[in-house]
């Protein structure tokens, strides 16, 4: 005897006649098919190895008989599909998959209750259907492409229908007109036949992309016919027009395997899946998006789906590859609609944020004002009428709109950093320091330096004696000016004429620094210990400036620059005096950040101020000890880039990623990294920056971000002469033979740029269409097109 | 060319061109850049003869080029380049520089140039096609030559195999070319090798890979596993060596990589399988495809002689053997046959038997070991355990349950999940499938409109057979009607050990049978293996899934 098992202890309430639990049985074996007799007191479950069937008992169900006699049983007993009559209770028919249809009579005495066994086609027979009011009358469809009509008081069939050798998926007889059957095929259509004409179909149309491997008729719209294909898609048909016209359309999440109608209920169908998916969905037809209700009992892909009664819409019954039989309820059914959150988001056009929830969400949020516009009801048209016959939940939701204040949300300096770094093509020094004066024009003092700290860690540590012993003085010289020239902030310095010498004094006053030898840490207090004497004559400076951002630069550049032109001096005299130059910004910068108003950019500085003292030292460190590893800074600057890539300035982690290279590629790992890119690519592209994501991508040394230049290539065109698409590779068009790419002006073959009109798909060279069009706006080809070109 | 200079690469860009003036003016650069060189060469000690032997850097890259060059007079399908080739290389050879000539006479050892060319010619479409592959690739290999029989397929095959390694798909390009001789590799198809060796390289793949699996990235090692499997024994298979695969940490595969990789492994065993199938000889501008020697009597290939590209009638000769004669119509007599005594019933139980009889028996077809083939290039070190190799399932006492396809289809499941992790490619490959099984021309040997599609079934089915694939209603029965000895050890050879096909192997089976007939066997060989091969792994994966 089979286990039961109990899932549910609720007693179902049911309608009427029948009544029962959510409960299941094991199986022995994976099932293919089910179907349930007329008074919905038995089914019978069929599959590969399984052909029994099963009482439907309040509480649970009871094995009653089992098909499969015999030692070694055939392959007749392998089902692929199986029906009950729907009036002869002792009928049965099964399809095997070897091609045999057969029938059974469960009134006989003996243990085999094989009544016919037609063997007439040659392949799978993966459906049969009984005739709905004709006792006699049995269908099948075959994998060999024909339709065989039984009459099962002969031996043979009495017609067969032909379906062009296209594999036949499904046959099912219309449930109000006599005649008449739909047949699905392989090839995505599906056929109307009348039962009395086997020469040719009625009416054919193609439902679906690929094979239709189900349909079903609505048990009371006469003209209604549903159907599921591999494409996903169940639609729903109404053929009593003359054309098939598709009405509702319902997008799951897999092959459609099995559709039925829910009895009782206009618009409602359960589907299951072929493949992946494991549920038994029903749906409103009216609501294509989200499943009116889920049965998630099963463990592997469903495969039979029946509504127990055919005017009882509580009951639903399924046998799945898991080897399970359930009995469904409905109201034990998973509901997604509640544990949906209708919510909607959206950005304007101005950076506003509209924002819709349940209103039971965020009706505790005391601050909302009505909208401008006036009633949240305003646009009327929203609203659907209830319809009662629609058992979805009504929602009525919240509308909220966020404006954005005009500066807040202003983006400008991110499109403005992009499009002015420079990334490659320069010497290392140079795009640092050219990034450095973009951020510091863009008044974001924190990255200008941070692009100077950089260019001071990675210059080419390794011999700087060297360079320094032959050039140091006409170098700097020439450096300075030329900076100078180029950058108007060092312009309004006040004082030119001081600056060079300021320059080097700091320099020196940075290596003075580590001169003691001390630890980072011991370094670190002597900053701070300094800080209240010796900063006081920088005040001076800074208080001449007036402006923290020049302040910025005047400490943070200066640095740079010495440490490659002026360390190697080693003036050591001078020292001194300016002992702690470098460390006198800091102070203003902590009273700007504790300041009420802080902007985003200061906000930042005042987290950074740790980092920044700390690679100001290391940085020194190579003064001295020359021959530091390559690497040795490669942590700290890590740490850095994490840093801005956390804060959400992924635009600084990848240009500096992109700017070091080698230098400090190996120190972050590939999906990091990969995330950098493809979020800054990702923000390039919603700003229109389409260069720059180009550029970006070129640079990038991770692979998965490379190929992203070499996806979705493909350029679609149309032929010039001939107007239809061109299948082919190439400029030569396959139907007229000419070559495509022809100026319209001057009928030469155009090499390089091409312009063309997407209307009249004419086009040429693109100085010649320009210069044509400022004269005439007719399309030069003659076309009259009135082309435009913008 | 184990060199490859990104000069030579460039090079030849401007030839794939559908426009006759670009192609010009491309040829004018070649010639130009090959006088040049050629000059250069001429400059330097003349007295020391130019063998091929040893070869300068210069030398090496003249011959790179003349190797080309070869292949393009001969290969391209436009006639201008083939002429402006040929006029070119005979100039050069006039000024005293050694040029190459083909070493093996046409795409394949088993068919006569003569005859495969002459299809290309013929035909509009197959020119078109051609064409179109020229241009992509710049280069018209052996394999589409040969399918140039079959217009119709050779579309979708050529379209399909684009796709998989140069369009949108979840592997970059180096992975997928080494995916490509990971597999041919495993069947010691050193055609296939060599030629992703060099598309692999062109993509920017790292040469240290070449050196073998162990230098391959450890995600990639990881697969040798599941390759060698596939090859040999996809009915071992389980999901967990997917799940092997996919939770390997750092190192592991995303479903749709997986995917990506299972259809490009599964379409190089079985391209490898028509690569020796059809005999086709390595493409004239790669390794072992020319030779700059002088034509010599000992040098003359015993091979060519044999199938009618010596001697044009020496295979018409063969076919006049009288007890070979009426092979044919013994064959569509028993098909007629078959069709006609349906009646007559036989038992479920004789239906089983049948199938294992055949399953069995198809292990006992004992394929010829006595030729032995050397790959050029040492192919086996791009996989492991080369040991491992086809083992019949069912000899040695493991009997392994029978893969039922009404229980896990192609149409129905495989197709759905590829199209589901690797969109587009599901459909191409459904296409390819059904073209494959579906080409007909209604014709056998010299007898037109014929039903061919009871021979067609029964090749499909003996070969899912061999996989211990069963279809429940077909009766295994026919396969020993129309399958005869000879062809049973053609086919069996060509899908478990391809390398060990032979000529003689390939001329045994159906004498009376054209060329293009036999091409067409090979392409239903080679798609059902694929196939057969596809459901293995893609059953697994969707174990592993639910």
């Amino acid at each position: 005897m089979e286990k039961m098992s109990r899932v549910s202890t609720a007693l179902g309430g049911g309608g009427g006649a029948v009544s029962g639990r959510t409960m299941f049985c094991h199986l022995d074996a994976p099932a293919n098919a089910i179907s349930v007799c007329r008074d919905a007191s038995q089914v019978v479950v069929a599959g590969r190895n399984i052909f029994k069937i099963y009482a439907l008992e309040d509480e649970q169900f009871v094995e009653k008989l089992n098909l499969r006699v015999g030692r070694k049983p055939s392959l007749n007993f392998s089902c692929a599909d199986v029906m009950w009559h729907q009036m002869e209770e002792n009928l049965l028919a099964t399809a095997a998959t070897n091609g045999a249809v057969v029938t059974w009579n469960l009134g006989k005495p003996s243990r085999n209750k094989q009544d016919q066994l037609f063997t007439e086609h040659k392949r799978t027979v993966n459906k049969v259907c009984f005739h709905p009011s004709e006792v006699y009358m049995l269908l099948s469809g075959s994998q060999d492409g024909f339709m065989k009509c039984f009459d099962l008081r002969k031996k043979e069939s009495v017609s067969t229908f032909s379906g062009q050798s296209e594999s036949v998926r499904d046959v099912q007889f219309s449930m109000k007109e006599y005649f008449t059957f739909a047949a699905s095929f392989e090839n995505g259509n599906v056929q109307l036949w009348d039962i009395r004409r086997p020469d040719r179909y009625e009416r054919m149309f193609t439902a679906h992309n690929g094979p239709v491997f189900c349909c079903d008729w609505h048990p009371d719209d006469r003209g209604w016919l549903a159907t599921g294909g591999r494409d996903k898609m169940v639609k729903v048909w109404d053929m009593s027009t003359t054309r098939a016209k598709e009405i509702h359309c319902v997008q799951t999440i897999a092959s459609v395997a099995r559709v039925k109608w829910r009895p009782e209920r206009k618009w409602h169908l359960a589907t299951c899946s072929m493949m992946v998916d494991h549920n038994i969905y029903v749906w409103d037809v009216r609501r294509p998006f989200i499943p009116f209700a889920t049965f998630e009992e099963h463990k592997d892909v469903t495969t039979g789906i029946a509504w127990r009664h055919q005017h009882d819409p509580h009951f639903l019954l399924s046998g799945s590859k898991d080897s399970t039989l359930y009995q469904h309820m409905f109201k034990d059914a998973s509901r997604p609609v509640d544990k949906a959150n209708p919510e909607g988001l959206c950005f304007g056009l101005f950076g506003d944020l509209a924002f819709a929830a349940k209103e039971s969400l965020i009706s505790s949020d005391a601050n909302r004002k009505p909208y401008p516009g006036g009633d949240r009801r305003y646009p009327i048209f929203f609203f659907k009428k209830p319809d009662l016959t629609e058992q979805f939940a009504h929602v009525s939701s919240a509308l909220s709109v966020f404006e954005t204040g005009l500066e807040s949300g202003r983006m400008d300096w991110f499109s403005q950093t992009a499009r002015l770094y420079l990334l490659s093509g320069k010497p290392f020094a140079e795009l640092c320091d050219h990034n450095a004066k973009v951020a510091k024009e863009l008044n974001r003092p924190q990255v200008s330096t941070t692009w100077t700290m950089v260019r001071i860690m990675f210059s080419d540590p390794a011999n700087p004696n060297l360079s320094a012993k032959l050039g140091t003085l006409p170098l700097m010289n020439s450096f300075s000016m030329k900076d100078m020239g180029a950058c108007p902030d060092m312009g309004a310095c006040p004082d030119m004429g001081a600056c060079p010498a300021d320059r080097g004094k700091e320099g020196r006053s940075d290596a003075a620094h580590l001169e003691p030898g001390t630890s980072h840490i011991s370094n670190n207090d002597d900053n701070e210990e300094t800080e209240g004497s010796d900063g006081q004559a920088e005040y001076m400076f800074g208080d001449a400036e007036l402006d923290d951002d020049d302040l910025y630069s005047v400490e943070h550049d200066n640095p740079a620059e010495d440490q490659e032109y002026t360390l190697p001096q080693e003036a050591f005299p001078l020292r001194h005096e300016i002992l702690d130059n470098p460390s006198a910004p800091e102070p203003l910068q902590q009273d700007k950040a504790e300041s009420p108003h802080v902007s985003g950019g200061e906000a930042e500085a005042t987290c950074l101020t740790p980092i920044e003292s700390c690679s100001l030292i290391s940085a020194s460190q190579p003064l001295y000890t020359a021959h530091l590893p390559a690497g040795f800074f490669c942590p700290v600057v890590r740490d850095m880039l994490r840093y801005y890539a956390e804060q959400g300035d992924v635009q600084m982690a990848v240009s500096v990623l992109i700017v070091l290279g080698e230098r400090i590629r190996k120190e972050i790992d590939d999906l990091t990294q990969e995330h950098w890119y493809t979020s800054y690519i990702d923000l390039l592209q919603r700003f229109e920056l389409w260069n720059v994501s180009n550029e970006v991508i070129k640079l990038s040394t991770c692979g998965a971000i490379t190929c992203l230049n070499q996806t979705s290539t493909t350029l679609h065109v149309n032929c010039s002469n001939c107007k239809r698409p061109m299948s082919n590779r190439g400029w030569v068009c396959d139907r007229c033979h000419q070559c495509a790419s022809v100026c319209a002006v001057c009928h030469h073959v155009v090499k390089g740029l091409f312009v063309w009109c997407q209307g009249c798909s004419h086009g040429g060279h693109l100085e010649h269409m320009m210069h044509w069009l400022k004269s005439s706006p007719h399309c030069p080809a003659g076309c009259g097109h009135l082309c435009e070109y913008t | 060319m184990d060199v490859v200079d990104q000069d030579a690469l460039g090079r030849w860009d401007g030839l794939s061109s559908r426009d006759a003036g670009s192609r010009d003016s491309a040829m004018e650069t070649i010639q130009q850049e090959l006088m040049r060189i050629v000059e250069a060469i001429g400059h330097a000690p003349a007295s020391q003869p130019r063998s091929p032997a040893s070869p300068g850097p210069p030398c090496r890259v003249l011959n790179g080029i003349l190797a080309h060059l070869l292949m393009l007079s001969k290969r391209c399908p436009f006639q201008d380049i083939r002429e402006r080739c040929g006029w070119l290389l005979q100039t050069v050879q006039d000024l005293g520089v050694r040029s190459p000539r083909p070493l093996a006479n046409g795409p394949s050892r088993f068919i006569p140039e003569k005859e495969i060319l002459h299809v290309s010619k013929g035909d509009d479409r197959t020119q078109s096609i051609f064409e179109d592959a020229f241009v992509a690739l710049g280069r018209l290999d052996n394999i589409s030559l040969v399918m140039g029989f079959h217009p119709q397929y050779l579309e979708g095959f050529l379209r399909t195999q684009h796709y998989l390694l140069q369009m949108d798909g979840p592997l970059s390009l180096h992975y997928r070319h080494y995916i490509g001789i990971m597999a041919a590799a495993r069947h010691q198809c050193s055609y296939l090798v060599n030629l992703h060796v060099n598309d692999f390289l062109q993509v920017g793949g790292d040469p240290k890979w070449l050196k073998g699996l162990d230098g391959a990235p450890q995600k990639l090692q990881h697969l040798g596993e599941l390759n060698k499997i596939l090859a040999h024994r996809p009915w071992l298979l389980t999901k967990d060596h997917i799940e092997h695969l996919l939770k390997a940490e750092e190192h592991s595969w995303s479903l749709a990589e997986l995917i990506h990789a299972v259809v490009l492994l599964t379409h190089y065993h079985s391209l490898a399988s028509f690569t020796f199938g059809c005999g086709i000889t390595p493409d004239i501008h790669c390794e072992g495809g020319h030779t700059f020697r002088p034509p010599s009597l000992s040098q003359y290939c015993v091979c060519d002689i044999a199938n009618g590209n010596g001697h044009a009638y020496h295979h018409d000769d063969l076919l006049g053997n009288e007890e070979v004669s009426g092979e044919v119509e013994v064959l569509m007599e028993k098909m007629k046959q078959l069709q006609e005594c349906h009646e007559e019933e036989t038992s479920q139980e004789e239906m089983v038997e049948r199938f294992e009889r055949e399953k069995t028996e198809s292990m006992l077809v004992v394929t010829a070991e006595d030729e032995e083939s050397a790959p050029s290039r040492d192919v086996s070190r791009h996989f492991e355990d080369p040991s491992y190799g086809y083992k019949d399932f069912s000899r040695r006492g493991e009997h392994v349950p029978t893969f039922r396809v009404q229980d896990y289809s192609w149409e129905d499941h495989g197709f759905s999940l590829v199209n589901r992790l690797y969109p587009d490619v599901g459909q191409m490959l459904d296409e390819k499938f059904q073209m494959a099984a579906s080409l007909t021309y209604n014709t056998m040997a010299s007898h037109k409109d014929v039903d061919t599609s009871m021979l067609r079934r029964a090749i499909w089915n003996y070969i899912h057979c061999m996989f211990g694939i069963r279809y429940d209603d077909y009766d295994y029965g026919e396969i020993n009607q129309l399958l005869d000895r000879s062809f049973k050890i053609y086919i069996k050879t060509m899908v478990c050990i391809p390398e060990k096909t032979t000529k003689r192997m390939y001329e045994s089976f159906w004498r009376q049978f054209q060329h293009s007939e036999k091409v067409h066997v090979n392409l239903l060989l080679m798609e059902a293996r694929m196939q057969a091969e596809l459901l293995y792994a893609l059953r697994a994966i969707t174990r592993y899934m639910t």
